[in-house]
């Protein structure tokens, strides 16, 4: 059987360049959110919007650069499933958030 | 004659006559993965709600160690990076590369797991274990339920290891380690939701 079956699908695009990239991107994005709250200079807002671009970006890279997933049509239907997953996940997580608090304000 | 269905079913026939079934493979496995990540996005919305109740007891300004978690997140990093590596050399059909790569990430996923155990037996000696408050649950419940996933994504990478020694790169072994490289990778991503949320915002 031929390799090129084996390559076709999610995780089996990868190039050495493609990882060497994405691991590098990782680090420093690890590195600048662990900066950002180690050293506290920003205000608790600013830093907290700053980890979180930081966490937004660097699972975009793990997605694009070890995942391989893109709007190729190999990776398409991969796609399509992380995007309809990420609307039940933000149902899930929107909805108990917001009825938990709204509780807990209702209780207090 | 074997009908389509049970040639994808049964990994262990060596025939692999199906043209897609290794894609077909990759793609229920990532279905699995979209399933597990839903299971992750509850048990995050629930760290979220419980996560300031401390009920009097230590917040995770007292007990997370930002420099000890920065390792922790740097040995996973490594060991998903190298497990591309892995990949590669299966490419290269360099069986003895694949084994030394998937042993390098054997490796700093088991420095992670016990960096991970460690951490939460010394929160427990300390009376800090799931029991003490919601807050405590609630971060057990989640970090333990990744550290489950990374250990038995390790039992599955020996279990690999050993496929690779005794059978070669055949086909099933190439989809299995395609399926175990994303497992691997999608493990990572959900400790980056871990840190951000769990001990960078825990600290703030």
């Amino acid at each position: 059987m031929s390799q090129a079956q084996v390559e076709g699908t999610g995780a089996g695009r990868g190039s050495l360049k493609s990882y060497g990239t994405g691991f590098l991107f990782s680090i420093v994005l690890t590195a600048i959110a662990f900066a950002l709250v180690m050293s506290g200079e920003l205000s608790r807002a600013a830093t907290l919007a700053g980890i979180f671009a930081a966490a937004a970006v660097q699972i975009l890279v793990h997605l694009h650069y070890f995942l391989h997933l893109d709007r190729s049509s190999e990776a398409q239907w991969n796609l399509v499933a992380l995007l309809f997953t990420l609307l039940i996940m933000s149902l899930f997580v929107v909805g108990t958030l917001w009825i938990m608090h709204s509780l807990s304000y209702r209780m207090m | 004659m074997t009908t389509e269905a049970s040639r994808i079913g049964f990994g262990d026939s060596e025939e692999f006559e199906h043209p897609d079934t290794v894609s077909i493979q990759a793609f229920g496995f990532w279905i699995y993965l979209m399933s597990d990540l839903i299971l992750f996005a509850v048990l995050f919305a629930t760290y979220v709600v419980l996560g300031q109740n401390y009920a009097g007891g230590p917040t995770g300004k007292d007990l997370f160690d930002l420099p000890y978690a920065f390792v922790e997140t740097m040995l996973l990093l490594l060991s998903t990076a190298i497990c591309g590596l892995a990949i590669l050399a299966m490419h290269e059909d360099r069986n003895n590369l694949v084994l030394a790569w998937l042993a390098a990430t054997f490796l700093l996923g088991l420095g992670f797991v016990s960096m991970e155990i460690g951490e939460f037996r010394g929160m427990i000696l300390a009376g800090s274990g799931p029991s003490r408050s919601a807050f405590l649950s609630s971060f057990f419940t989640l970090v333990g339920t990744h550290g489950a996933h990374v250990s038995f994504g390790l039992l599955w990478m020996a279990v690999m290891m050993g496929q690779i020694f005794r059978k070669g790169l055949t086909t099933p072994v190439r989809s299995r380690l395609m399926r175990l490289s994303m497992f691997w990778h999608f493990l990572d991503i959900v400790w980056i939701g871990i840190f951000t949320i769990v001990y960078l915002t825990g600290v703030l």
